[in-house]
Protein backbone atom coordinates (compact mmCIF):
# COMPACT_ATOMS: atom_id res chain seq x y z
CA UNK A 1 0.00 0.00 0.00
CA UNK A 2 1.36 2.98 -0.70
CA UNK A 3 1.18 6.67 1.69
CA UNK A 4 1.33 10.22 0.20
CA UNK A 5 3.37 12.43 2.12
CA UNK A 6 2.41 15.87 1.69
CA UNK A 7 4.68 19.05 1.79
CA UNK A 8 2.61 21.65 3.68
CA UNK A 9 4.02 24.90 4.73
CA UNK A 10 2.90 26.60 8.06
CA UNK A 11 3.30 30.01 8.52
CA UNK A 12 3.21 30.80 12.36
CA UNK A 13 2.81 34.26 14.26
CA UNK A 14 6.01 34.55 16.25
CA UNK A 15 3.81 35.76 19.48
CA UNK A 16 1.73 32.96 19.26
CA UNK A 17 1.92 29.70 16.54
CA UNK A 18 5.67 29.80 17.17
CA UNK A 19 5.85 29.63 20.64
CA UNK A 20 3.18 26.78 20.88
CA UNK A 21 4.82 25.14 18.23
CA UNK A 22 7.57 25.01 21.12
CA UNK A 23 5.36 24.11 23.69
CA UNK A 24 4.38 21.45 21.87
CA UNK A 25 8.05 20.51 21.38
CA UNK A 26 8.71 20.33 25.37
CA UNK A 27 5.54 18.77 25.75
CA UNK A 28 7.03 15.99 23.82
CA UNK A 29 3.63 15.98 21.87
CA UNK A 30 3.91 14.38 18.33
CA UNK A 31 3.00 16.22 15.20
CA UNK A 32 3.97 15.18 11.81
CA UNK A 33 7.21 15.98 10.28
CA UNK A 34 5.30 17.12 6.58
CA UNK A 35 4.57 20.39 8.40
CA UNK A 36 7.91 23.11 7.63
CA UNK A 37 7.63 25.88 9.96
CA UNK A 38 8.03 29.51 8.35
CA UNK A 39 8.35 32.64 10.92
CA UNK A 40 6.88 35.78 10.78
CA UNK A 41 6.81 38.94 13.01
CA UNK A 42 2.97 38.93 12.53
CA UNK A 43 0.11 36.71 10.82
CA UNK A 44 -0.56 40.35 9.54
CA UNK A 45 2.48 39.68 7.52
CA UNK A 46 0.88 37.13 5.11
CA UNK A 47 0.95 38.32 1.76
CA UNK A 48 -1.06 36.64 -0.87
CA UNK A 49 2.12 36.15 -3.45
CA UNK A 50 3.82 34.34 -0.78
CA UNK A 51 0.90 31.90 -0.05
CA UNK A 52 0.63 31.33 -3.85
CA UNK A 53 4.92 31.13 -4.13
CA UNK A 54 4.58 27.92 -1.77
CA UNK A 55 2.36 26.00 -3.93
CA UNK A 56 4.12 27.13 -7.11
CA UNK A 57 7.64 25.67 -5.44
CA UNK A 58 5.67 22.36 -4.40
CA UNK A 59 3.88 22.60 -1.83
CA UNK A 60 0.33 20.45 -1.33
CA UNK A 61 -1.08 22.37 1.32
CA UNK A 62 -0.38 25.98 3.23
CA UNK A 63 -1.61 27.31 6.46
CA UNK A 64 -1.55 30.61 8.07
CA UNK A 65 -1.70 30.02 12.12
CA UNK A 66 -2.50 33.64 14.24
CA UNK A 67 -3.65 34.66 17.48
CA UNK A 68 -6.59 34.32 18.64
CA UNK A 69 -8.95 37.22 17.03
CA UNK A 70 -8.58 40.09 19.67
CA UNK A 71 -5.55 39.16 21.10
CA UNK A 72 -3.21 40.32 18.04
CA UNK A 73 -0.05 42.02 19.76
CA UNK A 74 -0.31 44.13 16.53
CA UNK A 75 -3.91 44.79 16.79
CA UNK A 76 -5.34 43.98 13.74
CA UNK A 77 -2.47 41.67 11.73
CA UNK A 78 -4.43 38.48 12.55
CA UNK A 79 -7.76 39.86 10.86
CA UNK A 80 -6.07 41.47 8.22
CA UNK A 81 -4.23 37.97 7.59
CA UNK A 82 -8.08 36.18 7.67
CA UNK A 83 -8.82 38.31 5.06
CA UNK A 84 -5.59 37.78 2.97
CA UNK A 85 -6.54 34.23 2.93
CA UNK A 86 -9.84 34.14 2.22
CA UNK A 87 -8.74 36.30 -0.89
CA UNK A 88 -5.79 33.39 -1.99
CA UNK A 89 -8.44 30.60 -1.26
CA UNK A 90 -10.49 32.35 -4.63
CA UNK A 91 -7.40 32.26 -6.17
CA UNK A 92 -6.65 28.82 -5.69
CA UNK A 93 -10.21 27.53 -6.57
CA UNK A 94 -10.19 29.64 -9.97
CA UNK A 95 -6.64 28.05 -10.86
CA UNK A 96 -8.15 24.81 -9.73
CA UNK A 97 -5.90 23.41 -6.99
CA UNK A 98 -8.89 23.67 -4.16
CA UNK A 99 -8.91 26.49 -1.93
CA UNK A 100 -9.37 23.53 0.68
CA UNK A 101 -5.56 23.39 0.41
CA UNK A 102 -5.00 26.57 2.45
CA UNK A 103 -6.22 27.29 5.81
CA UNK A 104 -6.04 30.03 8.70
CA UNK A 105 -6.11 28.81 11.89
CA UNK A 106 -6.35 31.02 15.45
CA UNK A 107 -4.27 30.06 18.56
CA UNK A 108 -2.50 31.13 21.71
CA UNK A 109 1.00 30.71 22.60
CA UNK A 110 -0.05 28.52 25.43
CA UNK A 111 -2.70 25.91 22.68
CA UNK A 112 0.18 23.56 22.58
CA UNK A 113 -1.96 20.86 22.34
CA UNK A 114 -3.65 22.91 19.76
CA UNK A 115 -1.16 22.94 17.65
CA UNK A 116 -0.18 19.39 17.66
CA UNK A 117 -3.62 18.77 16.49
CA UNK A 118 -3.94 21.88 13.81
CA UNK A 119 -0.91 19.99 12.19
CA UNK A 120 -2.27 16.40 12.86
CA UNK A 121 -5.91 17.33 10.90
CA UNK A 122 -4.91 19.42 8.70
CA UNK A 123 -1.75 16.61 7.44
CA UNK A 124 -4.90 13.93 7.06
CA UNK A 125 -7.30 16.39 4.81
CA UNK A 126 -4.28 17.24 3.05
CA UNK A 127 -3.31 13.23 2.79
CA UNK A 128 -7.15 12.52 1.81
CA UNK A 129 -6.75 15.65 -1.00
CA UNK A 130 -3.99 13.66 -2.39
CA UNK A 131 -0.82 15.44 -4.35
CA UNK A 132 -1.49 19.12 -5.53
CA UNK A 133 -2.41 19.08 -8.89
CA UNK A 134 0.72 20.92 -9.80
CA UNK A 135 3.04 18.08 -8.48
CA UNK A 136 2.95 15.17 -10.98
CA UNK A 137 6.21 14.09 -8.74
CA UNK A 138 5.05 13.68 -5.41
CA UNK A 139 6.36 11.43 -3.22
CA UNK A 140 4.54 8.45 -2.76
CA UNK A 141 6.51 5.91 -0.72
CA UNK A 142 5.42 2.77 -0.14
CA UNK A 143 4.27 1.68 3.66
CA UNK A 144 6.49 -0.66 5.59
CA UNK B 1 -7.28 59.23 -9.51
CA UNK B 2 -8.03 56.39 -12.45
CA UNK B 3 -9.97 53.42 -10.68
CA UNK B 4 -9.54 50.04 -12.44
CA UNK B 5 -9.96 46.43 -11.18
CA UNK B 6 -8.21 43.56 -12.60
CA UNK B 7 -10.02 40.94 -15.14
CA UNK B 8 -10.97 37.39 -14.35
CA UNK B 9 -7.98 35.12 -14.42
CA UNK B 10 -9.62 32.76 -17.39
CA UNK B 11 -9.86 35.78 -19.54
CA UNK B 12 -6.35 36.67 -19.27
CA UNK B 13 -5.26 33.49 -19.61
CA UNK B 14 -7.15 33.35 -22.98
CA UNK B 15 -5.70 37.11 -23.77
CA UNK B 16 -2.48 35.72 -23.51
CA UNK B 17 -3.61 32.34 -25.33
CA UNK B 18 -0.65 29.99 -25.95
CA UNK B 19 2.41 32.90 -25.39
CA UNK B 20 5.33 31.09 -24.05
CA UNK B 21 6.84 33.81 -22.47
CA UNK B 22 4.92 36.99 -21.15
CA UNK B 23 6.47 41.06 -19.36
CA UNK B 24 3.97 41.95 -17.26
CA UNK B 25 4.09 45.93 -16.93
CA UNK B 26 2.58 46.93 -13.56
CA UNK B 27 2.14 51.03 -13.19
CA UNK B 28 3.32 53.14 -10.15
CA UNK B 29 0.41 55.91 -10.41
CA UNK B 30 -3.21 55.75 -10.08
CA UNK B 31 -3.65 51.82 -10.41
CA UNK B 32 -1.28 51.20 -7.67
CA UNK B 33 -3.14 53.13 -5.09
CA UNK B 34 -6.11 51.69 -5.98
CA UNK B 35 -4.48 48.44 -5.63
CA UNK B 36 -4.94 46.84 -8.98
CA UNK B 37 -2.02 47.46 -11.21
CA UNK B 38 0.90 48.43 -8.86
CA UNK B 39 3.88 45.73 -8.28
CA UNK B 40 2.18 43.99 -6.16
CA UNK B 41 -0.81 42.98 -8.46
CA UNK B 42 1.69 42.11 -11.01
CA UNK B 43 3.42 39.82 -8.84
CA UNK B 44 -0.09 38.26 -7.95
CA UNK B 45 -1.12 37.93 -11.57
CA UNK B 46 2.65 36.52 -12.59
CA UNK B 47 2.01 33.81 -10.11
CA UNK B 48 -1.78 32.92 -11.02
CA UNK B 49 -0.68 32.40 -14.71
CA UNK B 50 2.35 30.48 -13.67
CA UNK B 51 0.25 28.28 -11.80
CA UNK B 52 -2.80 27.67 -14.08
CA UNK B 53 -0.54 26.99 -16.92
CA UNK B 54 1.54 24.71 -14.51
CA UNK B 55 -1.38 22.72 -13.45
CA UNK B 56 -2.24 22.34 -17.98
CA UNK B 57 1.39 21.43 -18.03
CA UNK B 58 1.98 24.03 -20.40
CA UNK B 59 4.79 25.93 -18.32
CA UNK B 60 4.64 30.17 -18.99
CA UNK B 61 7.52 32.58 -18.19
CA UNK B 62 6.76 35.41 -16.90
CA UNK B 63 8.92 39.14 -16.53
CA UNK B 64 7.64 41.79 -14.27
CA UNK B 65 8.43 45.46 -14.52
CA UNK B 66 6.73 48.12 -12.88
CA UNK B 67 7.26 51.39 -14.65
CA UNK B 68 7.15 54.82 -12.51
CA UNK B 69 4.20 55.54 -15.02
CA UNK B 70 2.47 54.20 -18.19
CA UNK B 71 1.04 57.29 -19.89
CA UNK B 72 4.41 59.15 -20.40
CA UNK B 73 6.63 58.09 -23.21
CA UNK B 74 10.17 58.55 -21.07
CA UNK B 75 8.97 56.17 -18.68
CA UNK B 76 7.44 54.08 -21.57
CA UNK B 77 11.00 54.15 -23.13
CA UNK B 78 12.74 52.79 -20.20
CA UNK B 79 10.89 49.44 -20.51
CA UNK B 80 12.65 48.44 -24.35
CA UNK B 81 15.50 46.50 -22.65
CA UNK B 82 12.79 43.96 -21.56
CA UNK B 83 11.21 43.94 -24.73
CA UNK B 84 13.10 41.25 -25.97
CA UNK B 85 12.38 39.03 -28.70
CA UNK B 86 11.12 36.29 -26.74
CA UNK B 87 8.47 38.11 -25.39
CA UNK B 88 5.63 36.55 -27.37
CA UNK B 89 2.42 39.01 -24.82
CA UNK B 90 2.93 42.07 -23.04
CA UNK B 91 -0.14 42.59 -20.46
CA UNK B 92 -0.34 45.64 -19.21
CA UNK B 93 -1.59 46.51 -16.02
CA UNK B 94 -2.44 49.73 -15.98
CA UNK B 95 -5.43 52.13 -17.40
CA UNK B 96 -6.56 52.03 -20.85
CA UNK B 97 -4.16 54.86 -21.40
CA UNK B 98 -1.10 52.82 -20.18
CA UNK B 99 -2.35 49.97 -22.95
CA UNK B 100 -2.38 52.22 -25.39
CA UNK B 101 0.94 53.82 -24.78
CA UNK B 102 2.59 50.63 -24.59
CA UNK B 103 1.21 49.33 -27.94
CA UNK B 104 2.07 52.72 -29.53
CA UNK B 105 5.70 52.64 -28.88
CA UNK B 106 6.17 48.39 -29.23
CA UNK B 107 5.74 45.99 -31.78
CA UNK B 108 4.47 43.37 -29.49
CA UNK B 109 0.85 42.16 -28.97
CA UNK B 110 0.02 43.89 -26.13
CA UNK B 111 -3.10 42.94 -23.66
CA UNK B 112 -4.66 45.18 -20.87
CA UNK B 113 -4.91 43.06 -17.50
CA UNK B 114 -7.26 45.41 -15.93
CA UNK B 115 -10.82 46.74 -16.55
CA UNK B 116 -10.17 50.61 -16.30
CA UNK B 117 -13.23 51.98 -14.41
CA UNK B 118 -13.91 55.41 -13.25
CA UNK B 119 -12.14 58.90 -12.29
CA UNK B 120 -12.64 58.45 -8.44
CA UNK B 121 -11.45 58.37 -4.98
CA UNK B 122 -11.09 56.19 -1.74
CA UNK B 123 -13.44 56.57 0.70
CA UNK B 124 -12.67 53.81 2.63
CA UNK B 125 -9.74 50.89 2.68
CA UNK B 126 -10.77 49.05 -0.56
CA UNK B 127 -13.42 50.72 -1.15
CA UNK B 128 -13.64 53.59 -4.51
CA UNK B 129 -16.22 55.61 -5.63
CA UNK B 130 -16.77 57.11 -8.98
CA UNK B 131 -16.28 61.31 -8.62
CA UNK B 132 -15.58 62.60 -11.85
CA UNK B 133 -17.19 62.31 -15.33
CA UNK B 134 -14.03 63.73 -17.50
CA UNK B 135 -16.82 66.17 -19.06
CA UNK B 136 -14.53 68.74 -19.65
CA UNK B 137 -15.87 71.72 -18.33
CA UNK B 138 -16.65 71.78 -15.10
CA UNK B 139 -19.65 73.39 -13.43
CA UNK B 140 -18.94 72.11 -9.61
CA UNK B 141 -19.03 75.88 -8.60
CA UNK B 142 -22.86 75.50 -9.62
CA UNK B 143 -23.84 72.92 -7.35
CA UNK B 144 -21.83 73.35 -3.92
CA UNK B 145 -18.63 70.89 -5.46
CA UNK B 146 -20.79 67.87 -5.66
CA UNK B 147 -21.15 66.65 -9.31
CA UNK B 148 -24.39 66.29 -11.17
CA UNK B 149 -23.16 65.17 -14.09
CA UNK B 150 -21.98 61.66 -12.83
CA UNK B 151 -23.59 61.92 -9.33
CA UNK B 152 -26.92 61.89 -11.04
CA UNK B 153 -28.09 58.72 -12.64
CA UNK B 154 -29.63 61.07 -15.12
CA UNK B 155 -26.98 63.82 -15.30
CA UNK B 156 -29.80 66.67 -14.67
CA UNK B 157 -28.26 70.04 -14.45
CA UNK B 158 -31.77 71.35 -12.75
CA UNK B 159 -32.50 68.63 -10.65
CA UNK B 160 -34.19 66.53 -8.83
CA UNK B 161 -36.09 64.71 -10.82
CA UNK B 162 -39.57 62.91 -9.75
CA UNK B 163 -37.53 59.87 -9.12
CA UNK B 164 -35.99 61.05 -5.61
CA UNK B 165 -37.24 59.57 -2.90
CA UNK B 166 -36.20 59.81 0.44
CA UNK B 167 -32.98 61.26 -0.75
CA UNK B 168 -32.02 58.43 -2.49
CA UNK B 169 -32.70 57.79 -6.38
CA UNK B 170 -34.64 55.66 -7.94
CA UNK B 171 -32.54 53.56 -9.80
CA UNK B 172 -31.05 52.12 -6.69
CA UNK B 173 -32.24 52.28 -2.94
CA UNK B 174 -28.27 52.53 -1.94
CA UNK B 175 -27.78 55.45 -4.45
CA UNK B 176 -28.22 58.38 -2.90
CA UNK B 177 -29.56 61.48 -4.98
CA UNK B 178 -27.18 63.74 -6.28
CA UNK B 179 -29.62 66.87 -6.06
CA UNK B 180 -30.80 65.69 -2.89
CA UNK B 181 -27.08 66.12 -1.86
CA UNK B 182 -27.09 69.26 -3.67
CA UNK B 183 -29.98 71.18 -1.91
CA UNK B 184 -29.04 69.68 1.38
CA UNK B 185 -25.05 71.73 1.05
CA UNK B 186 -26.43 75.11 -0.96
CA UNK B 187 -28.49 74.61 2.69
CA UNK B 188 -26.55 74.57 4.72
CA UNK B 189 -24.02 76.80 2.87
CA UNK B 190 -27.09 79.53 2.75
CA UNK B 191 -26.57 79.62 -0.77
CA UNK B 192 -30.36 78.49 -2.01
CA UNK B 193 -30.56 81.11 -3.88
CA UNK B 194 -28.01 79.78 -6.28
CA UNK B 195 -30.33 77.19 -7.26
CA UNK B 196 -33.51 79.39 -8.38
CA UNK B 197 -31.19 79.84 -11.87
CA UNK B 198 -32.21 77.54 -14.81
CA UNK B 199 -29.32 76.27 -16.15
CA UNK B 200 -29.06 76.44 -20.14
CA UNK B 201 -28.29 72.45 -21.70
CA UNK B 202 -24.73 72.00 -20.94
CA UNK B 203 -21.77 72.46 -24.15
CA UNK B 204 -21.51 68.37 -24.75
CA UNK B 205 -19.12 69.31 -27.30
CA UNK B 206 -16.09 69.59 -24.61
CA UNK B 207 -17.14 65.77 -23.12
CA UNK B 208 -16.32 62.63 -24.80
CA UNK B 209 -17.08 63.77 -28.57
CA UNK B 210 -15.78 64.21 -32.17
CA UNK B 211 -13.08 61.91 -31.21
CA UNK B 212 -9.85 62.55 -28.75
CA UNK B 213 -9.74 65.53 -27.19
CA UNK B 214 -6.51 67.19 -26.64
CA UNK B 215 -4.57 69.86 -24.16
CA UNK B 216 -1.94 71.82 -25.33
CA UNK B 217 0.10 74.02 -23.35
CA UNK B 218 2.70 76.09 -25.91
CA UNK B 219 4.63 77.61 -22.71
CA UNK B 220 5.43 74.07 -21.84
CA UNK B 221 6.83 72.85 -24.60
CA UNK B 222 9.94 71.95 -25.00
CA UNK B 223 9.96 71.95 -29.22
CA UNK B 224 12.02 75.08 -30.89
Amino acid sequence: MTVFEPKIIAFCCYYCAYSAADLAGSMRLEYPANIKIVEMPCSGKTDIRVLLEAFERGADGVYVLGCMEGDCHFLKGNLRAKRRVQEAKKILEEIGISGKRLEMFNLSAAMGPRFAKIANEFTERIRKLGPSPLNKNSTIKEEE
Amino acid sequence: MIVAESKPLTEVANLIDNAKKVLIVGCSGCVTVCMSGGQKEVGILASKLRLLRKKEGNPLETVEVTLTRQCDPEYVETLKKYVTDDIDVIISMACGVGVQFLAERYNKWVVPGLNTKFAGGTTEHGVWEERCGLCGECILYKTGGICPIIRCSKSLLNGPCGGSQEGKCEINSEIPCAWQLIYDRMQALGRLDLLMEIQPPKDWSKSRDGGLRKVVREDVKLDE
